[in-house]
């Protein structure tokens, strides 16, 4: 923290730190989140400088993407500026807000960092890639590469913002979020956080058939920033040499103070050229180096509007242009296609390298890029060695202390009588049973669905020849489990749900859920389970009362209906550690 | 000194909860106050919970990728021995390996000193296990300061290009004070 907060100079920052640098020297007044890897660190540095009273924005860690979001939309509205954080899947969770404030605009500035996770390191569900988001939602995207980038681009995001009245996204990857790296820093600017909100129906109203007319302005906004910033902005330029981004403060200042790079004589004589963006872009510098090669890259700060004339010229005609581009990024070839659309008019002939040698699948690397390059300019490379090892790995486990090493156990001894219980996963610590207890789950999917997905199996199934036994996190509870519990008592299934209740957000770093507040119980789970009439119900200590643990779980097998178990013991790691 | 044009490449690897982005930290801050670029890359979110972790970190006159390439390693510290062999990728034949000579239970399969060694013979003579963990135990009754222990040594066998005076002042920037003592006892015993 003492480093987000150093007044100039240089410092090492993670990427995520830095976002919340650039953040502060815009002046963010709204922040809100709900915690995810790789994006956890965002919340947790707002966090933890309010805690120590050296902010004056307000935040904090909603029940779940969605409703963060909206928080963050109604800070908007009341001309706060504002910055909301989540993981790639947070923004599904969210994107019912978010297509309507993409029609309604701004008030007050506000930029969507959202973290991706190529190679899934630690996501489950999907190798999501929220680009799509772009044409999807009409939205900016800026994508940095490095600490530096997440810094600047915050700030640039906030401009574009400001400017246009847009949400405006920063898309992070890993190893752009989890990077760290030095960062030239500017002056933090604090500002009072008093919103005002100012009755305006014709922007905030998404009603027909004022919508349509939304939806004429929205692609009105992409194309002029499309214009005005895209096309004009540093963060999308030809180069090789890595240039200063620093010198420059205003978004739509031109690249090299008016020099035309694809008019040098370096430019003119290359017949090879790469676009790319993000942390691709440093990957590609890293094997140019490696190669000694020279060929000019075009870096594409703005994922979404794209420059399209700036890549016109970069890619050139048939008689003075490129021969051969490559398109480097990572997962879909979201780029690549555009790249295609635009070379279709303007240089029909060049030969177009991507995703025909490069994996849709998996994190890129630099040893991905740099045969390819080779291949290419027809460069020797010496072929790297096949080592044939095994090595040994260590899978992730529950800590020595995890109150879920009795749950799970507990649970396999009340279901030996039964052959065909289905057990279903969900979305935090004690997806862990799964390496622990040899492939426990049945199924796992998404935030809060081992629920919904048990209720389905049930209805389909007649709850005869198979008990179904779904567990859910107390922070993944709150986020989206209550409306499936909820559906549950609607349509009357046949379910035994175990709540994982170890009183905080464990996986992602211990951040609160509305189950705790300030190390303090707040809303009971109890309370909920008792609102919803729920008959068999019992909140049981797992460590201190195993046996009725493991007897409660064989009653509730057998009984009718829809049956709660909340296992309740605090997180080792947080509260242990801390005693 | 790193020469002008090359890059300093470390690995760090061993289990979730060992310290490694701590001890990340301190590499990649002492590289910074000694006047060269940076960058690391880390993995979150499972790094607590005992799974396999490796850190990059690389320092030279600039620095672009975060991640070392393969076979570019030019020094691998291991904290936990049975970690070794899914880095040997990143090493050459020039690369240095200190390990810590010390396991944890995986989950799965597991490999002994003696194969360890054998396997390792393959691929490098510069290795070295040494009983880091074991020793610090013993004297500063922890284990907590045995990647400090390593570090340490690396600098006594000139396997890292930086400074004592700057490690010195960068464990003090990223621990919390109330760890400067042990970690300050385990950087001096390894001397021993």
């Amino acid at each position: 923290m003492e480093n987000i907060l150093r007044k100039t100079g240089k410092t090492i920052l993670l990427g995520n730190e830095a976002i919340v640098r650039g953040a502060l020297e815009s002046g963010v007044q709204f922040v809100s989140t709900y915690p995810g890897t790789p994006a956890s660190e965002i919340g947790d540095s707002f966090s933890n400088i309010l805690k120590s009273k050296k902010g004056d924005f307000y935040f904090e860690y909603s029940v779940n993407e969605k409703v963060a979001l909206e928080a963050g939309i109604g800070a908007s509205f009341s001309n706060l500026k504002t910055l909301v954080a989540m993981k790639n899947f947070g923004l599904n969770v969210a994107s019912d807000s978010l297509l309507p404030f993409c029609y309604t605009g701004t008030q007050g500035p506000t930029v969507i960092v959202v973290a991706d996770d190529p190679s899934c390191y630690s996501s489950a569900q999907s190798e999501e890639n929220s680009r799509a988001f772009a044409q999807l939602a009409h939205m900016p995207i800026l994508e940095p590469a490095d600490p530096q980038e997440c810094k600047d681009f915050v700030g640039v995001a906030f401009q574009v913002s400001q400017k246009y009245k847009i949400p405006v996204m920063v898309r992070l990857t890993t190893r752009v979020a989890h990077q760290r790296a030095v960062v030239q820093l500017k002056k933090i600017s604090a500002i009072k956080k008093e919103g005002i909100f100012i009755e305006n129906k014709n922007q905030f109203v998404t009603m027909p058939p004022r919508v349509l007319e939304m939806k004429k302005e929205l692609l009105a906004k992409i194309d002029k920033i499309k214009n005005e910033v895209s096309e004009k902005s540093f963060l999308n330029k030809i180069q090789n040499q890595r240039s200063k981004l620093n010198s420059k403060t205003e978004f739509s200042q031109g690249e090299n103070e008016g020099e035309d790079e694809t008019k040098s004589h370096r430019f003119q004589n290359s017949k090879v050229g790469i676009i790319t963006s993000g942390i691709s872009y440093l990957y590609t510098i890293e094997s140019l180096k490696e190669l000694s090669l020279d060929i000019p890259v075009l870096k594409l700060g703005f994922f979404h509007p794209l420059p399209e004339e700036k890549i016109k010229k970069f890619i050139g005609s048939p008689v003075t242009g490129l021969k051969k581009v490559l398109v480097i990024e990572e997962l879909e070839p979201y780029l690549e296609r555009e790249v295609e659309r635009l070379a279709k008019n303007t240089n029909p002939k060049i030969q177009i390298f991507g995703k025909n040698y490069l994996s849709e699948i998996g994190e890129l690397k630099t040893e991905n890029i740099i045969p390819l390059l080779a291949k290419i300019t027809g460069k020797k490379i010496k072929k790297n060695k096949n080592i044939e090892i095994d090595p040994i790995k260590h899978l992730p486990r529950f800590c020595s202390g995890c109150p879920y090493w009795n749950v799970f156990n507990g649970i396999k001894k009340a279901t030996t009588k039964y052959k065909n219980i289905i057990f279903g996963g969900d979305i935090g610590c004690y997806m862990m049973a799964a390496t622990c207890f040899d492939s426990f789950y049945d199924y796992l999917s998404c935030m809060g669905s081992s629920i919904g997905i048990g209720h389905g199996i049930a209805k389909a199934t007649n709850g005869k020849k198979q008990k179904i036994i779904s567990f859910i996190g107390d922070s993944t509870f709150f986020h989206s489990g209550i409306p499936a519990l909820i559906n549950c008592v609607h349509n009357e299934s046949d379910i035994l749900l175990i709540i994982l209740d170890n009183q905080i957000t464990a996986m992602t770093g211990h951040q609160p859920h509305p189950g705790i507040k300030n190390g303090k119980p707040r809303i009971k789970i109890e309370n909920i389970i008792k609102a919803l009439e729920i008959k068999n119900w019992k909140k049981i200590d797992p460590l201190k009362n195993y046996n009725d643990f493991i007897k409660t779980a064989e009653k509730f097998l057998d009984q009718k209906g829809v049956s709660v178990i909340i296992a309740s013991h605090p997180c080792w790691l947080y509260y242990g550690k801390k005693k | 000194m790193v020469r002008k044009n090359k890059n300093f490449n470390i690995i760090v690897a061993g289990v979730g909860g060992q310290g490694l982005i701590s001890l990340a930290k301190i590499i990649a801050e002492s590289a910074f106050s000694s006047g060269y670029d940076i960058k690391t890359s880390e993995l979150h979110g499972l790094s607590q919970r005992g799974g396999s972790v490796k850190i990059n970190i690389r320092f030279g006159q600039k620095i672009y990728s975060p991640l070392v390439l393969k076979g570019k390693a030019d020094l691998i510290i291991v904290l936990e021995s049975q970690e070794t062999l899914s880095n040997i990728y990143f090493s050459s034949a020039k690369t240095n390996f200190l390990i810590n000579n010390e396991q944890t239970p995986t989950l799965g399969k597991t490999i002994s000193e003696k194969k360890l060694v054998k396997e390792m013979k393959i691929f490098s003579n510069n290795f070295e296990l040494v009983s880091a963990g074991e020793t610090c135990q013993k004297e500063l009754k922890t284990s907590a300061p045995t990647g400090i222990f390593l570090l340490s040594l690396a600098l006594q066998k000139k396997l890292l290009p930086l400074s004592e005076k700057s490690i010195l002042k960068a464990i003090k920037k990223i621990l919390p004070k109330k760890y400067w003592e042990v970690n300050l006892k385990a950087f001096e015993l390894s001397k021993k």
